[in-house]
Formats: structure tokens, C-alpha cells, sequence
């Protein structure tokens, strides 16, 4: 029996191939914009945060040109007449745009105040959450490409670590390395929280990793001979951005929310300098009296807590491939 | 550059074995094959066959554990790749040997634009510098036919079709002119006008460098249409080892005429479609006969006893059966009177 090969009849010229219509592509990030902007929330989520965020940055110069307060001045004559005055009032009752929050107890401009603790708190939020993306994506990387005895080992750790109580943990970390200065006490902030919020970054790394790396592109790599921490950097953790970033963004917010929770027990943030959670701690010891102390701090940050989780929830809506219409 | 007989490979007696929970998978068990320079050979079997473990086995990228090659030499221009180092393996690679695999649609990196994908090959291993890198990657592209190559090689593999992929991934797999091409199923991925020019731009650009080739595939009209020499494989081993030409014409293996017999033939009147009965075996528990013996039409006793021998039928073909001499003579009458129908 002889079977010839079935007739190939060659399409044309090779080089010219039928599909070669260009089609104007729309790039996944793009896709994901105009999903993210289809979210009202989201939207108002984005622009409350940028309001805030800008406002915390370029703030307090405005106020200190217009009147010349700063967020640690305090009148020194007659400092009885202007401690604790309601918003909007000057230091004889009568209407003033000189203190739209009000003053606290030692006379400090609040709005000053919670424009400083919103710089600060954004920026522990922030840099926290930087941290612990450097150490929970190359961690969790490592984990799941290498995997075998060498993720077992390593994500046990991660378990125990997330066995223990964090908030002790920095609390224990801060209490043992307690700076003199107000911006080491910052920085130690910083490290501290970062410390313990990369767990479930490198867990969520680790699992995307171990999906992608049996995909036939991560083989085609090790085939052109590519080594294989650029593998793991170059070919797989960008794959693994669209949760990151999701995560990431959820991060922000309970990162705020431990730095205000530990500046409100007076570990955190130290005066003169101020975050939300130090200025509510200050606030709260006369609520009753000179409730503006308390509320106008506090109220900023659950905006910007909301704003932050409700642009999380948009973004994790946007990015993921199943939500995809 | 040693020349040792014209081979650039020459696989003997390998072994690759998975473990498993059910026991040791023996995908690869004793292949022996040579592919000489300029040469295509094709490779053909069923799925789990051991083709595609065959080829990670050369390029040292069996999945380990559960894989590991457990036996035999991979002389590749006469170093054996098993003794090789990582290190110089890693640099032969994509340099020397480079693989294009079945599917186009995942074998790219989808968050890396198409030149940067061809520029990490030849920055690799020919030390170019970015600009170098990504002429020579749309060098590559124009190569292969992607139209508008300049502008083409900032787009991102989603915007290409499977077409223009596999198109791709040849001209990464060439971009360093490697002196071994593995193909692993080129084409199975791709419809069929596709896959005629997809086969016909290799084919193209082999005799353009001269370039050896490993076709794998399950397509025995893609062998029949590319490869000077053929090995068919079954159950981890070599069934039949023959210059292409000469096995379709005359198999010498009762499995070999199954498979030319499952292919519909268009110009005959067949009513039903010829299958091989029965599936490939469990590769976990193989018996001592030959693995092919419950399904063979040939089969007698001794074929479930004893494992056959390779025998050489003449010159350069081979055939593992028992009564390997007798289905080959079969199949040179069958051949000869059908010639003299005037088929």
C-alpha cells in the first residue's frame, strides 16, 4: 500500500501572508483603564485620593504664605487666646478664614496638621507597601519557581511568621530599636510595617508563579538558554502584575490603618511631626470639649481609607481576565 | 570544528524515565538515532510515544524531578550533553540547538513586546548591543515574512495571529543559525493553509542554512512531504528507523503499515477509516514481550514472550519485530504489484 503525502499546496508566496491586516490592538492596561472608568466608585475612589494626596503635598506651603502658619507653629504671646479655637473662628469669636479646622491645644493650625499627617501617612502607606512588594515578590517568586524542598522551606517560614501576632511584632521591633530622632522613629516605621505585610504578597506571588512557570513560554525561555533568575524577573513576575498591583493597592489602606492604630498608642509617629492616627490621639483627649480636634483628622483619613479600598476593588474588577466582557 | 562522520547528532541508548506515584514511567527507553548535518529527520508516534521527551531529553530540559534521563550519550558534534556542565549546556541552547514548539499561542511571552523576545536571544549569545539586537530582529522578521517588520516588532504577541507566531518563534529560533533545529509539532497548533506555508518557510530557510532539523509530529503527511529519514516510536522505543522514502514504501514494522494504513487515502473509496485497535499501553507496567504485541495484527506467542530484536532490513533501515524480514517483504510485493496497477 502507498500512500503519498497529502498535496501541500503552497498559499501563494511565502513571505506574503494572508493575516497580515493590522488590526489596532488595545493593550491590556488600556482595556483595563476604560473598565476601571466604567466603575463610578472607583472613579470617585481615584479622584478622592488625588485630591487629598495633592493637597497634602502642596498645602501647607499655600497656608504658610497666606498665614504663616506652619504645622509646628504656635503663637508665643498670649497663647491662652488661641489654643483650641472652633473652625472658622478667629481668637475673638467672631468669623475667620484663618483656621478652616480649627486650632488645637496649642494653638497649631489643624488644617496644617492634617495636611502633614496626611503626607505622612500616605507616605508610610506607600513606602510600606513598596517594601513589602520588593521582599514579597522576589520571595514568593523564588518559592514557586524553584518550588520543591526549596518552596516547602521557604513558605513554611512565611506560615510561622504569619502565626505570630504582627501588631506585637512592631510593636516589639519599634519598642526594641526606638530611635531618638523623630524621622529615624519614621524610617523604623517604615521598615517595621513592611516587614510584616509582604506575607500574603509572596503567598499570592508564589501561586501565580506556579502556574505560569509550566506555560510553554517560560520553557521557551529555558530553551534559548536564558538564566534563570532572569526568568524569574524578566519572564514571570511581569506576568504576575495584574494581582500585584491589585494587592498592592488593597495594602495601602490597612498599612494607613496599622500606622494610625500604632501613632494612636504613641508609638508610631512622634511630635512635632504628625499622622492621622497621632493627631486623632491628640484629638481624643478633649473630644468632648473641642470635638474639631478629633473629627477632622479621623474623617480624612476614612476618606481616604474608603477611597483607597473602593480603587482596589475597581482595580482588581479591572485587571482580572475573568470580568473581562 | 571536529567532523565525525558527518553527524552533528548522534542519541544512543537513551533512557529517560519518569517516577510517578504508579511507578517509573519509562517515556524514553533505549533510543538510538544519528542526524547528520543538513539532514531532516522526522519523528513520528502517537501521544506519550516519548517524541517530545526525546527532544527536552537533548536539550537537557526534561522537567526534574519527576523526569530524569537515567541512561546513554547525546554526542551533539561529538561532546556528550550529558556530561556537559549547566553552564555550557545553557550556551548551546538557543545557540546551537533552539527549539520552536507546538503552540505558538503560549510558547511567547505575553507581557514582552515581540523584538524584545528575538533581541534576548542574539544579546545572549552573540553579545550584540540593544540597536544590533533589534536589527537583527527585524532582520529575522523580514526573514520569515512578517510584513512591516519594523513597526510589527513593537507589538505585543497578542496582536499577532497563530500564523504570525509561529512565524516568530522561527525567526527566534534561527536568529542565532543554530546548527540543530527541533521543531516539536510546528503545525498541530495551526489550521491547515497555515501549516503548509509554516512547513514550506522551513523547509525554505533550512536549505537556506543548512541547518539540521528534528520534525516531530503526528502528521505522517508532514514526514512524508519533509524528511530525508524517519523514526517511528512507540511505547518509549524505536519501532522503525528508515530514510523516509523507503518506509512509506515499504514498512518493515506492523505498527509503521497501521499507522499508513489509518490515513485516509482521498482517492481511494474507503468506506470506513482504518484504526489500530486498542490504545498505546500503560508505560508503567510493560510486559517482557513487545509493547505493540495486543494490538498487532501480526502478533504470536513469541511476541508476548520476548521483547524483539532490531533488524536491520538493509543499509539504513531498521525495524523492531519479531517478524520484521517477513512484513517487509510483504510490504515491497504490495508495493511492486500496486506499482504495476499504475497507481
Amino acid at each position: 500500500m502507498i500512500h503519498t503525502a497529502p498535496e501541500f499546496a503552497v498559499a501563494g508566496d511565502v513571505s506574503l501572508s494572508p493575516d497580515s491586516e493590522l488590526v489596532a490592538g488595545t493593550s491590556l492596561w488600556k482595556d483595563a483603564w476604560r473598565r476601571l472608568l466604567k466603575n463610578k466608585l472607583a472613579v470617585l475612589g481615584l479622584i478622592v485620593v488625588a485630591v487629598i494626596t495633592v493637597s497634602s503635598l502642596i498645602g501647607p506651603p499655600i497656608i504658610k504664605a497666606t498665614t504663616g502658619y506652619t504645622y509646628d507653629y504656635m503663637p508665643t504671646n498670649d497663647v491662652s487666646r488661641f489654643k483650641s479655637m472652633p473652625p472658622f473662628r478667629g481668637p475673638d469669636g467672631s468669623f475667620s478664614w484663618m483656621h478652616p479646622m480649627g486650632t488645637d491645644n496649642s494653638g497649631r493650625d489643624i488644617l496644617a496638621r492634617v495636611m502633614l499627617g496626611g503626607q505622612i501617612s500616605l507616605m508610610v502607606g506607600i513606602i510600606s507597601t513598596i517594601v513589602s512588594l520588593i521582599i514579597g515578590v522576589s520571595y514568593g517568586a523564588v518559592a514557586g519557581y524553584l518550588g520543591g524542598r526549596v518552596d516547602s522551606l521557604m513558605m513554611r517560614l512565611v506560615d510561622v511568621l504569619y502565626s505570630l501576632p504582627y501588631i506585637i511584632l512592631v510593636i516589639v521591633l519599634l519598642a526594641l530599636f526606638r530611635s531618638s530622632t523623630a524621622v529615624g522613629q519614621l524610617v523604623l516605621l517604615f521598615v517595621a510595617l513592611g516587614a510584616v505585610s509582604w506575607l500574603t504578597m509572596a503567598r499570592i506571588v508564589r501561586g501565580q508563579v506556579l502556574s505560569l512557570k509550566n506555560q510553554e513560554f517560560v520553557l521557551a525561555a529555558r530553551a534559548t538558554g536564558v538564566r534563570t533568575p532572569r526568568i524569574i524577573f524578566r519572564h514571570i513576575v511581569p506576568n504576575t502584575l495584574g494581582p500585584v498591583i491589585v494587592y498592592a493597592t488593597l495594602t495601602i489602606p490597612t498599612v494607613m490603618l496599622s500606622e494610625a492604630f500604632l501613632s494612636f498608642l504613641g508609638l508610631g509617629v512622634q511630635p512635632p511631626l504628625a499622622s492621622w492616627g497621632s493627631l486623632a490621639a491628640e484629638g481624643i483627649q478633649s473630644i468632648s470639649i473641642f470635638p474639631w480636634q478629633l473629627i477632622f483628622p479621623g474623617v480624612t483619613m476614612a476618606l481616604t481609607l474608603f477611597s483607597l479600598n473602593f480603587l482596589g476593588d475597581g482595580l482588581r474588577d479591572a485587571l482580572d481576565p475573568q470580568m473581562r466582557k | 570544528m571536529p567532523n565525525h562522520n558527518g553527524n552533528l547528532l548522534e542519541v544512543k541508548d537513551l533512557r529517560t524515565y519518569f517516577r510517578s506515584d504508579d511507578g517509573t514511567v519509562k517515556a524514553v527507553d533505549g533510543i538510538s538515532f544519528t542526524v547528520k548535518r543538513g539532514q531532516t529527520v522526522g519523528i513520528v508516534g502517537e501521544s506519550g510515544s516519548g517524541k517530545s521527551v526525546t527532544n527536552l531529553s537533548i536539550i537537557r530540559l526534561v522537567p526534574e524531578p519527576p523526569g530524569k534521563i537515567v541512561g546513554g550519550e547525546i554526542l551533539f558534534d561529538g561532546r556528550d550533553l550529558l556530561l556537559l556542565p549547566d553552564d555550557e549546556v545553557r550556551k548551546i541552547r538557543g545557540r546551537r540547538i533552539s527549539m520552536i514548539f507546538q503552540d505558538p499561542m503560549t510558547s511567547l511571552n505575553p507581557f514582552m513586546r515581540i523584538s524584545r523576545q528575538l533581541m534576548e536571544m542574539t544579546q545572549l549569545h552573540l553579545g550584540h548591543t540593544k540597536s544590533q539586537a533589534f536589527e537583527h530582529a527585524v532582520r529575522m522578521l523580514e526573514t520569515v515574512g512578517i510584513p512591516d517588520a519594523r513597526t510589527r516588532a513593537e507589538n505585543y504577541p497578542h496582536e499577532f495571529s497563530g500564523g504570525m507566531r509561529q512565524r516568530v518563534m522561527i525567526a527566534m529560533a534561527l536568529s542565532c543559525e543554530p546548527e540543530l533545529l527541533i521543531a516539536d509539532e510546528p503545525t498541530t497548533a495551526l489550521d491547515v493553509t497555515i501549516q503548509a506555508q509554516i512547513l514550506e518557510l522551513i523547509k525554505k530557510l533550512k536549505q537556506d542554512t543548512g541547518t539540521s532539523v528534528i520534525l516531530i509530529t503526528h502528521d505522517l503527511g508532514v514526514v512524508a512531504g519533509m524528511t530525508d529519514h524517519s523514526i517511528v516510536m512507540y511505547a518509549g522505543k524505536v519501532f522503525e528507523h528508515a530514510p523516509t522514502r523507503e518506509l512509506f514504501a515499504a514498512p518493515g514494522n506492523p505498527y509503521t503499515r497501521g499507522l499508513l494504513r489509518s490515513v485516509p487515502d482521498p482517492t481511494a473509496e474507503q468506506g470506513k477509516l482504518y484504526q489500530i485497535p486498542g490504545l498505546p499501553p500503560d508505560l508503567t507496567r510493560l510486559g517482557p514481550g513487545c509493547p505493540f504485541a495486543p494490538r498487532c495484527e501480526r502478533a504470536e506467542a513469541i511476541c508476548q514472550r520476548e521483547f524483539p530484536p532490531f533488524v536491520q532490513l538493509n543499509a539504513e533501515h531498521y525495524s523492531l519485530c519479531h517478524f520484521a524480514d517477513e512484513v517487509y517483504r510483504g510490504s515491497q510485493a504490495e508495493a511492486s504489484s500496486k506499482g504495476a496497477a499504475g497507481r
